[in-house]
């Protein structure tokens, strides 16, 4: 029963005569899974290559790494990327301690409440950051608006969507209430609970929670510019419009890093998962 | 004691606050006396989210709300939202409504079909390839991607030669990078991603016992999403499809990096705002498109949140 919901699509064991009948039928989703695939390989891929092409094309044709090399040694990178890590920190921080204890708590103790906070996380994908920087500037107090961390107040609301995204779906593939439970039983507290159960057990979600959090900061650029501080991406628009291949350059660092990142955090974990299922099927 | 209460507490199927004790008889007041304080304290847990939420989504919005009927010498005015619905401004409105329309709708297709290409596949480092990508370029914002596609298909872009070799010169057939036919392009490269991210939860959703009873039964592939796929993912599909529109008409980072604001579009004209490029006794008509942003944002969400719950009926 287990293969069959593993395996929904592919061809599985059958009578002979049943095979027969069914393998004609099963070669054309394989034939548009490869179309599918390819294109948006082609679509996604050939900015990626075309950007690096672009980066490392020298002034007489050939290939260097100059740009790459010459990346923080430019005016400004140094300050507009040490702020823009400054506040990846901020927003961070910020981010796991309000989200992960809501997150737990809503599958805890209000499970029908899931749908109604997917619904208010994903608002901010959808509220323009334009406008609410708008109200925001309007409405900040006067000593919030003189620092850079107004930002990262804000960036906070941003992230919320995939940070809660990501605690909310790794949340789902454990078993909460077993393990709050048991550590209840155990007599430890709320607090202990989470930080010493739960969060260890949630480590590969928030870590991607992070990643995407920090993934986002270093992007974002439409409150930045608009509420003129020259963090990353601001910088890459703004520090010299005559050099596009310096900006290409950290453009595509910046994405193929995070990237990068994000997948060396899930393949170890998927490793942990995998070595903690032979444990179970060895058991 | 306490700590036994509260293991029963969670591990009770019927603990659903709100609802469960509405029936209770006499005999049982005091239980519910107590469950109601509990739920209080619970719903406390759920109270620095809220305030969060309030404080830096909820009062910004208020304020553009409020300013966008406020003179700027103060007192209540209609002249703000006036000129905000003509000229330019609708220009505006109209121009951000058709590119999210077209930077949503085919998005929306080519991402469904990615995410089930991918979700119909058995191997993991595709799928985890393309889920960790999508959560990148999807959050990683405009400005990174502007600059990738100014090397790809601006004038002297890779791609731009390669098509130029082959015949087909895409700036001499209507398309330039700068204006709309390249935004639409461009956001794409994060609306794709996003509808993966989007739509995979649903597709999860559908279960391979559907699809084997309808193999069972005789039925081809066609016909298993014409009625039994296809209508059980419908209304997460339009329900991903708004959530699509709502980015691209939000978005301001891609549009500004590669056309310098160029481009009429309503999140660009209220950033002009803000940069102060604003006649005297005008500056609260930002506020005024921010609130008609708000409104129109507003809408999609009303259809959203009505076309999740259909969603629910067979998706968990």
């Amino acid at each position: 029963m287990v293969a069959l919901i593993e395996s929904p699509v592919g061809p599985r064991p059958a009578d002979t005569g049943e095979q027969d009948e069914i393998r004609p039928r099963r070669r054309r989703p394989r034939i548009w899974r490869g179309v599918v695939l390819g294109l948006a390989g082609v679509y996604f891929l050939i900015p990626l290559y075309a950007a690096l092409r672009f980066a490392l094309g020298g002034p007489t044709g050939g290939l260097t790494f100059a740009a790459f090399r010459s990346i923080p040694s430019q005016l400004g990178f140094s300050a507009a990327f040490g702020l823009s890590l400054r506040l990846a920190l901020v927003t961070t921080v910020i981010t796991l301690a309000l989200m992960v204890p809501t997150a737990v708590f809503v599958h805890l103790r209000f499970p029908q409440l899931r749908r109604l906070f997917d619904g208010i996380t994903i608002l901010p994908i959808v509220i323009p950051p334009v406008v609410l920087i708008v109200g925001v500037l309007q409405v900040a107090p006067t000593f919030l608006k003189g620092t850079p961390y107004l930002l990262a107040l804000e960036y906070v609301v941003l992230a919320m969507p995939f940070a809660y995204r990501s605690l909310d779906s790794g949340l789902r593939a454990m078993d909460l209430k077993t393990l709050v439970e048991a550590g209840r039983s155990l007599g430890a507290r709320s607090i202990s609970t989470l930080l010493r159960v739960v969060v260890p057990n949630l480590r590969s979600a928030i870590l991607s929670a992070t990643v995407l959090t920090v993934a986002l900061v270093l992007g974002e650029y439409t409150m930045a510019t608009l509420d003129q501080y020259q963090t990353f991406s601001v910088w890459i628009v703004y520090f010299d419009a005559d050099n596009a291949r310096v900006s290409v350059a950290a453009s595509f660092m910046a994405l193929i890093v995070t990237w990068v990142l994000l997948m060396v955090i899930l393949s170890f974990d998927l490793r942990r998962t995998r070595r903690s299922v032979q444990a179970k099927e060895a058991a | 004691m306490s700590s036994t209460t509260g293991a029963y507490d969670v591990s009770d199927p019927g603990f659903t606050p709100g609802f469960g004790d509405v029936a209770g008889d006499g005999a049982a007041t005091d239980r519910d006396r107590r469950s109601l304080r509990k739920r209080l304290v619970a719903s406390a847990g759920l109270l620095p989210f809220s305030l969060y939420a309030l404080i830096f989504l909820g009062v910004p919005t208020i304020a553009i709300v409020l300013g966008a009927f406020e003179k700027p010498t103060g007192g209540f005015t209609w002249s703000n939202i006036d000129l905000a619905a003509h000229g330019v401004y609708l220009k505006g409105f109209e121009t951000s409504l058709e590119l999210a329309l077209f930077a949503s709708v085919l998005p929306a297709i080519a991402g469904l079909f990615l995410a089930n290409a991918v979700h119909t596949g058995r191997r993991q480092t595709l799928k985890r390839i393309v889920s960790t990508a999508s959560g990148v370029f999807a959050n990683f914002g405009g400005v990174p991607l502007a600059f990738l596609f100014i090397a790809t298909l601006g004038s002297t872009g890779l791609a731009t030669r390669w098509l130029t070799d082959i015949g087909f010169n895409p700036y001499t057939h209507g398309f330039d990078l700068y204006t709309f036919s390249g935004v639409a392009v461009v956001y794409a490269y994060f609306q794709i991603p996003l509808m993966v991210l989007v739509i995979t939860p649903a597709l999860e959703g559908l279960r391979p016992a559907w699809r084997e009873a309808s193999d069972g039964m005789g039925a081809r592939s066609w016909q298993y999403w014409r009625y039994v796929g296809g209508p059980v993912l419908f209304p997460s599909f339009l329900g991903a499809l708004l959530l699509l529109f709502g980015s691209s008409l939000s978005a301001y980072a891609t549009a500004e990096a590669l056309t310098s604001g160029s481009i009429a579009i309503t999140p660009i004209q209220i950033g002009s705002f803000l940069n102060g490029n604003v006649i005297a006794g005008q500056e609260n008509v930002g506020k005024a498109l921010g609130f008609g942003m708000i409104v129109l944002i507003a809408m999609v969400m009303v259809v959203y949140v009505y076309l999740q719950r259909k969603a629910s009926k067979w998706l968990r």
